[in-house]
């Protein structure tokens, strides 16, 4: 639970300096069966970011990293509004879009299993690449579609509650059950500690590396769906521009080390919605638009500095040797 | 380290100059106009900006870190640059080393959070870039046109060679920044020990070399390196923008990885970058020639460009370590 400490100690933080500017911030109303308020607005929003991010934590926690997500997001929402401007169906343009995904996933995981390069080129590939495929698939267009089930996802209600947000709880409770229930989280954090090591204590360690990317780029694509729901349109241009860099962010607040090795979906959660919250504060309190990233700056800044375990000892030096005797002693 | 010896060290970009050459003969046979010395000028005069930017991240990852902030700085670089020169009408030559200076201190400071503090170089150079771009915003969302007489002067100078080819000053003042990087890493104890600290840091430690100094002195060498990059940017498009240079740390680290420099640190050449940026650029100018090619086209070739190369990469240095 320490390494939680901090970054719910920021959340808190962010939350109280939104309640000073707007007192009814904590209020929730339901309004036409539909639930309403700022902190559903952070949920649902971050919705694309905080499933993304899930799929990061688990692509990082083995020693990797993903950049290519946000081209995952962007061909995902374009190929399935492609597929539904061309009446194919809704369920056809789901599958096919995360179908899709799912390659590029187990591409990129091909790549830093089997072919060996290094994580951050290997997906930089896709990252580059991917963005032109995206445009390619819309024909540099924006495609707008109008489709009352596809609307359902992004911007849709299911039992007065968003339906991203749903979908969010519901792959955060599988990834949960399936890492923290079953051994596969053991076998991941074995594999981000020490590739070699845990092939030779009989993982297949190879097979577990195309699987999380195949994961992140999953979660991706439908992260991709939502944006492009919520927006009823596709742009291979800047849908989830930069998505990558806030996921990775959203990681490394929630504790999760670049390393590899270990990895905490509660702190991956918090990290998304604390970069989510930024943003509706900076909303909020007013800050001007402009001045959006230096806030970002300097809130990202101090998150990894307050983690950082030599900041600490240089700055409230007791602290720090009571700290680091109990992890010596845990 | 022994397997890169010699030959090795330089298999890499010669693949990549052999590769420069034969787009540069397929695409003088399928385009008229194109095999002449001007196209390959050209490519120098249009990337003479990110050329030095490469150059600065060749050093970043030579020692195994990486520097995510470079292309917001380049935009910061030519934002400051703009708007002194044309509100308050600070000649060039004090609002130049001051940009400079702008760019070197804030690489300083990524640099001593990297060292200090343990954090890893993806974020803080991550926050760096951030940092950079709000600035930009902060200080206008419009462009601001350069008007400065000796500026915009300097910048439509055309220097002739012969046989009427010409480069402009950009492209020397790159080349200079090209020869005395290559004089640095090749020559010199900073870059020796730049080598050593991305070959094994632990090791470049015990030996006694100064890891840390090393380590904040390649990022304010690549801060510095964004900055005249974004001196350069504004001599090219006479104005500074906030969305100026969007995406250009990602084309300075492709240039540095199809040089054939390891993103693990500690193996590459300065020319192998030299010869990177010019793939890049030459790319372009092919998609430029071809005329009904779409943009997105760039990205896609580009990309697949990488894959080819990191393969053959992996070829190679598989092949070495045996």
């Amino acid at each position: 639970m320490r390494r939680l400490l901090w970054p719910l100690v920021i959340l808190a933080a962010l939350l109280a300096v939104n309640v000073l500017f707007t007192p009814g911030f904590f209020s929730i109303q339901v309004r036409e069966g539909h639930l309403y308020g700022s902190l559903i607005d952070i949920l649902r929003f971050g919705a694309p970011l905080i499933l993304v991010a899930l799929g990061m934590t688990l692509v990082i926690a083995t020693g990797g990293i993903d950049l290519s997500v946000g081209s995952v997001v962007a061909i995902s929402g374009a190929l399935a509004c492609l597929q539904i401007s061309q009446d194919a169906g809704v369920f056809t343009a789901v599958v096919l879009a995360l179908g899709l995904s799912v390659a590029l996933g187990v591409w990129n995981g091909f790549l830093v299993a089997n072919a060996g390069i290094q994580p951050i080129i290997a997906t930089l590939i896709l990252m580059v690449a991917g963005r032109g495929l995206a445009q390619l698939i819309t024909d540099g267009q924006i495609i707008t579609v109008n489709d009352p089930a596809f609307k359902l996802i992004g911007g849709g209600y299911l039992l007065t509650v968003p339906f991203g947000i749903l979908l969010v709880l519901a792959v955060l409770a599988v990834t949960a059950f399936l890492t923290r229930r079953l051994a596969l989280g053991m076998l991941i954090e074995a594999v981000g500690g020490n590739a070699e090591a845990s092939r030779l204590a009989g993982i297949r360690a190879r097979g577990i590396i195309v699987m999380v990317y195949a994961f992140a780029a999953l979660c991706a694509g439908v992260a991709g769906l939502m944006i492009s729901s919520n927006v009823s349109s596709a742009d291979g241009n800047n849908a989830g521009l930069w998505i990558e860099l806030d996921a990775i962010l959203a990681v490394v607040i929630g504790g999760t080390s670049l390393a590899g090795g270990r990895f905490s979906l509660a702190g991956t959660v918090l990290g998304a919605l604390i970069i989510q919250t930024l943003t509706t504060t900076i909303y909020s309190i007013g800050v001007p638009p402009e001045t959006t990233l230096l806030f970002k700056a300097l809130v990202v800044t101090v998150v990894c500095l307050l983690q950082s375990a030599a900041f600490r000892e240089k700055v409230f030096k007791r602290r720090a040797r009571t700290a680091g005797a109990q992890e010596v002693a845990a | 380290m022994s397997a890169l010896a010699s030959r090795q060290r330089y298999l890499p970009a010669l693949v990549t100059g052999c590769l420069f050459a034969a787009m540069f003969v397929a695409g003088g046979i399928r385009y008229e106009g194109f095999a002449s010395g001007q196209v390959i000028l050209n490519v120098f005069v249009d990337n003479a900006f990110l050329l030095v930017v490469a150059v600065g991240m060749t050093f970043v990852i030579l020692t195994g870190g990486i520097d995510l902030s470079v292309g917001s700085v380049v935009a910061l670089s030519t934002m400051i640059a703009a708007t002194l020169m044309s509100g308050p009408g600070w000649p060039p030559y004090v609002v130049i080393p001051l940009v400079l200076l702008i760019g070197s201190g804030l690489g300083l400071v990524m640099g001593y959070i990297i060292h200090a503090f343990d954090i890893q170089p993806f974020i803080v150079t991550l926050a760096g870039m951030f940092l950079a771009r709000g600035l930009c915003y902060t200080i206008g969302t419009e462009s601001v046109p350069i008007e400065d007489a000796t500026f915009t002067a300097f910048a439509q100078t055309r220097i002739d060679l012969f046989a009427e080819m010409w480069i402009s000053p950009s492209v020397i003042i790159a080349a200079v920044v090209v020869a005395v990087a290559a004089y640095v890493l090749h020559y010199t104890r900073l870059g020796r020990a730049v080598y050593a600290t991305g070959g094994s840091e632990q090791s470049a430690l015990l030996m006694g070399l100064p890891v840390g100094r090393t380590k904040i002195a390649v990022y304010t060498i690549s801060g510095f390196c964004s900055a005249l990059g974004g001196v350069l940017l504004s001599f090219y498009m006479l104005s500074g923008y906030g969305l100026h240079a969007v995406g250009m740390e990602l084309d300075a680290i492709a240039a540095v990885v199809i040089g054939g420099t390891l993103l693990t640190g500690g193996s590459g050449l300065l020319l192998g970058t030299v010869l990177g940026v010019l793939v890049l650029g030459l790319i372009q100018t092919i998609i430029s020639f071809e005329g009904t090619l779409s943009s997105w086209w760039t990205k896609i070739f580009i990309g697949l460009l990488l894959f080819v190369f990191i393969v053959l990469q992996r070829l190679f240095s598989s092949r070495s370590s045996r």
